[in-house]
């Protein structure tokens, strides 16, 4: 802890430029026609294994969605220059979610493979 | 036995110090009051990723089971509105974290201008999110309430969607589980616009206390808690933005 | 049991409450109503918790009383099938969640860390308020006819084929996840921002570790039982349809999303046990717990692993095989540390100087009954043996026992173990030793048979049985009415306390632990100063040099 009487202007003594907003939200503004035109090419699909097929269209999306939510979080929400609690939280998150999502798949994604 | 006084060791930390005004009498600093409410705020932040997570979840599950009356549900949204949406509100965002950047450099008129100008972003939105959702009333695609599937068994009869994507007749089974489509859509934009409503109501506070001067004098706490919420809210968009509008277009 | 004890008390004839303490600093309803300080808001929570655990007992009894007979003597089937789901959802949602962690946890976690208050006082008011409302959303259920799906509101009976008040239950439920997540955040931030100057983690009492574990739980998980609630609503009111087949959903998702949830939330329940039984057994063996680092560990390995097992509730429900093996052997891997934290007590008593007062005997009972609890849930976490046993006696036995055996136990313990810091006063020891055995005994008669009859295939939630089944259910209620007479005795004792109880003076039991250094009942702001810490936790030796110090100093 500081010494009493001394302020602190913002966490992690960091002011984060409106330059640096602006280009953030260029580059968001950006990812977001990108991901727009890409809805509207087929990307095709990878034959992992019989039955099990990737099509790339969805993955794209959400690999822009990811980039762009990052670079709200890390900038926006200043997580680059926050503490490790802050950034370990945010980690925290997405994992729970993440556990959430896939270990719901693993009952989803297996029912079709049959009894054994 | 041992008196009121006792500490660990007899030693005794700093007297009671002069703290502004803002400081509440169980924080040692300013600096630990902003810490740990920084950090009260990401934990509920998580919570409202845990909330959004059961959404996610039923979305990705039908979306897998039910991928044609997916697809052909979504062509039934306007990717012009979606997107403009979407740029409404990083744009807010932009504002938002500008209004921080105020707050932080003492700027009062700055401060209520990017206030001001993120409320009117958030405004628009909610009227853009309006407008498609009373289209949506209109074309009887709201699950529950008032549905029809004619526009899936027989795409044809609804002349603009199909002039852009000549979408096929869904089998009857199929063309049924447009509605689950739909209950998502209307499930995660309306619980994303409920949060928004509750962020422009706090904007508006915020914008008043702003103006008396509370936070451009070192006590940007407030708003900078309130910049992350908004934050995260843009974020569920980021996110609903290629899940619904997105599914597929070719 | 031995005639020594640790309890050291004031000269009662010239000892005296503390004038100025957290009870008198202010008075009037609106100093209760309207307070940020954490004691009083702990106190109001016991209130409450209690109130809610005597209508849940009431429920219980109705139970028992209705089984004694095969047939449906007592009520109709319909009417058991709403007695069994609310004594679920107020034991579940309105005592045990919040038993430990709002009570004792908003009481002593501040004091522990060298804190003034919790780090965000409103919000724990806020916390105690969304409690009482949900509270009061519930007792309207209750009036209004109640709910009958069980307190897991499983899809598709709950939203397609009852009429009876699952919104309000549901919304209850609701409100009352709140009051739990905002009582998790506020300890989560208060432990990493509130630590006093020389609190290192590892210094930290392990109460402080098991609450900060369990508070983890409230926020990450609570959340999704919240949404799967609105979905529930959503489905009865509109019919959109996610959980019905007809309309292409899933009745599985429901319980998924609900067992996210409430699987953690059996952890959150037993987790702020774990801390009490921590304190308890150093106290009265006088001996650091063995292991600290294990212990605290495996606090948050369990917190880790809670989010992994939750499937283990649906193996018979049509899950994939597949996705049974994976939860099934993240299910052998929770049960872990949780043994860990068994032989780590085990070996804290061993060559410990061991006293019986009454939190220590609630803490033996809670060994004893949490490892059977315990390890019966192994075998219902293997999937062959669990097709057999579960909707059967054996689970409602497994989850009593760790649940009432366990949790409720290390709640008694710690209530007994805190009531001197938190009123004053101490409680009649010899009467609650009674208590506690009463309650030993009670339990072990209410329970054991239950086991039995889960094994010979009783089915669980069922108002009539085979009459085969009945000597033994014939048992269990005589049992119950046994354990009924020891939780009643504390209530009446402790109530006597407050007014004719010895004067505790500010260490009865001579632990170690800030709380303890503080006068009883504390002051509103807990220490006049921020204290420094410079010892480990149990540290015992440091406590002997205090207290020398203090017998040579004046006054």
């Amino acid at each position: 802890m500081s010494e009493p009487g001394e302020h602190n202007e913002n966490n992690q003594h960091h002011i984060v430029s409106p330059a640096l907003y602006a280009v953030i939200l260029a580059i968001l503004l950006c990812a977001t026609a990108l991901t727009c035109g890409m809805s509207y090419i087929d990307l095709g699909e990878w034959h992992i294994a019989p039955g099990l097929t990737l099509f790339w269209n969805p993955v794209v999306a959400l690999a822009i969605a990811c980039t762009k939510m990052m670079l709200v979080v890390l900038f926006f929400m200043h997580v680059k220059y926050s503490t490790r609690l802050t950034k370990l939280t945010v980690a925290c998150g997405l994992f729970t979610f993440i556990v959430l999502i896939g270990m719901t798949m693993t009952d989803y994604f297996t029912r079709a493979w049959g009894r054994w | 036995m041992s008196d009121s006084t006792a500490t660990a060791n007899g030693a005794v930390a700093e007297v009671h110090h002069e703290h502004p005004s803002y400081q509440r009498h169980h924080f040692e600093s300013v600096e630990q009051q902003f810490d740990t409410t920084n950090f009260a705020m990401w934990l509920f932040l998580l919570t409202e990723v845990m909330f959004f997570g059961g959404l996610f979840t039923s979305y990705l599950i039908m979306r897998n089971w039910y991928y044609p009356a997916f697809v052909e549900g979504s062509h039934q949204l306007s990717i012009f509105w979606g997107t403009a949406n979407t740029a409404v509100l990083l744009c807010s965002s932009f504002t938002m974290a500008m209004a921080v950047w105020s707050a932080e450099v003492r700027r009062k008129g700055m401060l209520l201008l990017f206030l001001g100008l993120t409320f009117v972003l958030g405004i628009g939105f909610l009227g853009i999110k309006g407008i498609e959702w009373h289209e949506k009333w209109e074309k009887s695609h709201v699950p529950g309430l008032r549905y029809s599937e004619a526009s899936f068994l027989n795409p044809a009869s609804d002349k603009e969607v199909y002039k852009e994507y000549h979408d096929k007749p869904l089998a009857p089974d199929m063309a049924a589980k447009t509605e689950q489509y739909f209950f998502l859509y209307f499930a995660l934009t309306g619980m994303h616009a409920l949060h928004m409503v509750i962020g422009v109501g706090i904007l508006i506070f915020i914008m008043v206390r702003a103006k008396s001067g509370a936070y451009t004098s070192g006590h940007v706490t407030f708003v900078e808690n309130f910049g992350l919420y908004w934050h995260f809210v843009d974020i569920i968009w980021i996110f609903l933005y290629p899940l619904l509008y997105l599914i597929s277009r070719y | 049991m031995s005639a020594a004890t640790i309890v050291t008390l004031p000269d009662q004839s010239t000892a005296r409450i503390p004038k100025m303490n957290f009870l008198t600093k202010e008075n009037g309803l609106l100093s209760w109503l309207l307070t940020g300080d954490h004691k009083r808001i702990a106190t109001l929570y016991l209130i409450s918790i209690t109130f809610f655990f005597f209508i849940g007992g009431a429920l219980a009894g109705l139970i028992r009383l209705e089984l004694l007979t095969p047939q449906t003597s007592l009520m109709a089937a319909d009417t058991y099938n709403k007695v069994f789901s609310m004594h679920g959802l107020i034991m579940v949602f309105f005592f045990l969640v919040p038993s430990v962690p709002a009570t004792i946890g908003n009481f002593v976690v501040p004091m522990m860390v060298g804190a003034k208050d919790l780090a965000l006082p409103k919000i724990n008011l806020l916390s105690w308020y969304l409690y009482v409302l949900g509270g009061c959303m519930m007792i309207y259920t209750m009036a209004a006819g109640g709910v009958d799906t069980g307190w897991t509101f499983t899809t598709p009976l709950s939203t397609h084929y009852l009429n009876t008040n699952v919104a309000s239950a549901a919304t209850a439920v609701f409100i009352a996840g709140f009051s739990s997540i905002f009582t998790g955040l506020n300890f989560i931030v208060t432990i990493h921002k509130m630590r006093c100057p020389g609190m290192t983690w590892f210094r930290l009492p392990l109460f402080i570790w098991s609450n900060y574990a369990a508070s983890i739980l409230m926020v990450l998980g609570t959340p999704v039982l919240a949404i799967v609630l609105v979905l529930v609503v959503l489905e009865r009111t509109v019919h959109i349809g996610v959980f019905d087949p007809a309309y292409g959903g899933d009745p599985i998702l429901f319980q998924h999303l609900f067992w996210f949830y409430s699987h953690p939330a059996v952890y959150i329940m037993i987790l702020p046990g774990f801390g009490v039984i921590s304190e308890v057994i150093s106290t009265f063996s006088r001996k650091r717990v063995f292991g600290y680092t294990a212990v605290a560990f495996s606090s948050v390995a369990i917190a880790v692993f809670a989010f992994f097992v939750w499937a283990h509730h649906m193996f018979i429900m049509g899950i994939s095989n597949y996705s049974a093996i994976v939860f099934s052997l993240m299910t052998m891997l929770v049960a872990v540390p949780s043994a860990i934290k068994i032989f780590n007590w085990a070996f804290t008593l061993y060559k410990g100087s061991i006293t019986f007062e009454t939190p220590m005997l609630y803490a033996f009972g809670f060994m004893g009954l949490f490892t059977i609890g315990g390890m019966t849930g192994v075998f219902l976490g293997s999937t062959g043996t669990d097709i057999q046993l579960t909707e059967t006696y054996f689970i409602v036995a497994h989850f009593h026992f760790v649940m009432v055996g366990g949790m409720l136990m290390s709640f008694l313990s710690g209530i007994h173990f805190w009531w001197p810091k938190w009123t004053g006063r101490m409680y009649p020891e010899k009467l609650s030793q009674l208590a506690a055995l009463t309650t030993f005994i009670g339990f072990n008669l209410t329970f054991f048979p239950q086991f039995i009859l889960g094994t010979l295939g009783m089915p669980r939630r069922y108002a009539a049985y085979p009459p085969e089944f009945q000597a033994l259910n014939v048992f269990s209620t005589a049992g119950a009415t046994v354990l009924g007479v020891g939780y009643l005795l504390p209530i009446l004792y402790l109530t006597w306390s407050l007014k004719y109880g010895a004067i505790a003076g500010d260490n009865p039991w001579q632990a170690t632990g800030l709380e303890w250094q503080t006068q009883s009942p504390p002051l509103t702001e807990n220490f006049p100063e921020i204290p420094i810490m410079d010892h480990e936790a149990y540290d015992y030796e440091w406590l002997e040099k205090q207290q020398q110090k203090e017998v040579a100093s004046v006054g």
